[in-house]
């Protein structure tokens, strides 16, 4: 089943990837195959394959429960938080928090999640920053 | 001769402080990635590559460092294989299956020192392999005209597709959804946005790196997050490692596995598409069947430790042949190593012997110094690297996390780079449940535009005629190894993956 939705997620991926592909503005430069040829052709070929995964689906993949699914959308969330929230609160803070989350959802305990995070965090700060110099997002602290 | 005398050039461009150095630092980083589990070779060139450009690190010493973490790691992964029973990457899959039973048997540091020297003769002998045929393959690709490199890079997807799914339709898609993502951004030749949706960040188009790291080093703390791996500190505290040399014994009954394995290996790994889990693959089962008369293999034969190391690290080597000479990796690890050449401005193929021999020639030197090196890293010093094992997943998979974040960062110094790295760390998760292969999205991003330049020249050299591409007797021969390629495994290549995944699960299930 899953391989069924996959293919047929491709499959539409494929034709949207092809009809943006025709909407490409021509240019005053162009040659023999112009700009959306070859994107036409790598859109044949996903919407193929798509068709065949969707024919002859694979055995189901193991599926994680519901429960481990918002413990992955949950990382993922505080990733993108991290991301954005990293020229605002500065590299050392930012970093210590998320390898700190990170560490506790992987299993730790709540002390040794909190020191695998500000380890790491200045860790890579001295090794990547201090050392390599690496320039790193700077925050309200100066670090 | 001329050989000797580029090689001696390399050597006085290798021998330097800084570029000892860096080989030094890449061997060690290189053997702690491979031996802990959920770092790979290809996980750990990409991490490492924004580091390397960080340090404002120039073309010949980046790769010296980065090639330098490539051999390491394909020495590392038996660590973890014969100590622990999980393969430290994929190629150390078959050295689980001697090499655990030696480590149960007590004869650890045996198989240890064993399996280094074996993978010492590999890389050494494939290091020899790689001078020799490397020159000769750009004598032949420097007849290749446009045509001809259309139809070589769709060989090297076709076939790549062999080794590393079971479904070719599958891995046709990924490498169609590299090719799509390349395809994003301003097209060169004719200077129109394409694909970027009024976007102004996707101009420049995707920066593979990001890609690469989100794809390989991100899904790796998705899948350990979904997983929660249980640690397996307790198991290698239990086993000692003993003496750290193999007994001359040893050592003179498998010399000849060694040396047979590394031709193969070498062999495997200049095939497109092959890499280094085929190689140590087809070692193990060409051994097997060559000298287990007694039905030994699998119970911890010494032969059935080198066998697969020496293959492997063989097929690393072999690996960067192609890379090299023709700009088209066979592998994961070769793909990335091919970004970072990309990344410096450098055009892999044959030009890059004429134009930069500094480069090539610097490398090949530095592989020589890195796998002494490696040697005297894997047998007297082993135990370190015994000892990072017991780093639990909690702890090294934040690390890997925030390092990857850093690495880009560093690069760009852009929040939409980072989130797009997110993005591709979802999506491999999602492509690794479904069984769809990696190494061809990233070869697509890597390859995608250079492909479509050959093809949109081929085309217009011929005004507009498309059976130029089969127009002349080296493109009807790389067309026609192409087709075999894929169509091959559709027939053979199931069961040869079946029987893959057999061994291994017997290996784990032991």
């Amino acid at each position: 089943m899953s391989d069924r939705i996959f293919g047929v997620v491709g499959l539409l991926l494929a034709i949207g990837f092809a009809v943006a592909a025709l909407n490409i503005e021509e240019s005053f430069l162009s040659d023999a195959v112009g700009p959306s040829g070859f994107p036409l052709i790598v859109a044949a070929v996903l919407g193929l394959s798509s068709i065949v995964i969707a024919i002859k689906p694979d055995a189901a993949p193991h599926w994680p429960s519901l429960g481990r699914l918002a413990e992955l959308l949950a990382a993922v969330v505080m990733m993108v938080l991290y991301a954005e929230l990293l020229p605002v609160a500065g590299f050392v803070i930012a970093t210590a928090v998320a390898a700190a989350y990170l560490s506790w959802r992987l299993g730790s305990g709540i002390l040794a999640s909190v020191l695998t995070g500000v380890g790491s965090s200045v860790g890579i700060y001295v090794i990547f920053h201090l050392i390599f110099g690496l320039s790193l997002a700077t925050g309200p602290l100066g670090f | 001769m001329e050989t000797f005398a580029n090689l001696a050039d390399g050597f006085a461009i290798a021998l330097t402080w800084n570029n000892l150095w860096l080989a030094l630092l890449g061997c060690f980083l290189g053997t702690i990635m491979g031996a802990l589990p959920g770092l790979g070779p290809s996980n750990g060139v990409a991490i490492l590559i924004p580091l390397a450009f960080t340090m404002g690190l120039g073309a010949t010493p980046s790769l010296i460092l980065l090639t330098s973490v490539y051999y390491g790691a394909m020495y590392g992964g038996r660590i973890s294989s014969i100590l622990l029973n999980i393969p430290g990457d994929e190629p150390a899959m078959m050295t689980c299956l001697d090499g655990h039973p030696m480590a149960k048997k007590g004869l650890a540091g045996e198989a240890l020192s064993l399996s280094g020297i074996a993978s010492f003769v590999g890389a050494f002998l494939a290091t020899w392999g790689l001078i020799l045929l490397a020159p000769q393959l750009v004598k032949i690709a420097l007849l290749f005209g446009p045509a001809e490199y259309f139809a070589l890079f769709a060989l090297a997807f076709m076939t790549l597709g062999g080794v590393s799914s079971t479904n070719q339709a599958k891995s046709a898609f990924a490498a169609a959804l590299g090719l799509g993502l390349a395809m994003i951004g301003v097209d060169t030749q004719t200077g129109v946005p394409r694909f970027t949706f009024g976007e102004v960040h996707l101009y420049d188009g995707l920066d593979f790196l990001v890609a690469i790291v989100g794809l390989f080093a991100l899904s790796e703390v998705f899948i350990f997050l979904e997983e929660r791996h249980g640690s397996a500190e307790a198991d290698a505290k239990k086993l000692t490692i003993g003496r750290l040399y193999p007994p001359a014994s040893m050592i003179k009954q498998t010399a000849p596995t060694m040396l047979r394995t590394s031709v193969l290996g070498f062999i495997a790994g200049v095939l497109p598409g092959a890499g280094a889990s085929l190689g140590s693959f087809i070692s193990y089962s060409f051994e097997k069947r060559l000298v287990d008369k007694e039905n030994t293999f699998g119970t911890g034969d010494p032969r059935g430790v080198a066998a697969p190391e020496a293959g492997n690290n063989a097929a690393a080597g072999g690996a960067l042949v192609p890379m090299l000479a023709l700009g088209v990796p066979g592998s994961g690890t070769t793909a990335v190593l091919l970004a970072v050449l990309l990344s410096l401005n450098i055009t892999p193929g044959p030009l890059l012997f004429t134009q930069n021999p500094d480069v090539v020639w610097g490398l090949i030197a530095a592989l020589f110094i890195a796998n002494f090196m490696l040697l005297a890293l894997n047998i007297p010093m082993v135990g370190l690297f015994t000892r990072v094992l017991l780093v639990p997943p909690r702890i090294l998979m934040p690390i890997v996390a925030m390092v990857s974040f850093v690495g880009i960062y560093g690069i760009s110094g852009s929040t939409f780079d980072l989130l797009v790295m997110i993005g591709f760390g979802v999506m491999g998760w999602v492509l690794r449940k479904l069984d769809v292969p990696l190494v061809p999205i990233i070869l697509g991003t890597l390859l995608g535009n250079a492909m479509e330049n050959n093809l949109r020249r081929a085309i217009t050299i011929d005004n507009g005629n498309w059976w130029t591409l089969i127009d002349s007797p080296l493109t009807i021969i790389l067309w026609s190894i192409a087709i075999i390629g894929f169509i091959l495994p559709i027939v053979v290549g199931r069961r040869v993956k079946a029987k893959m995944r057999r061994d291994e699960e017997g290996a784990i299930q032991d």
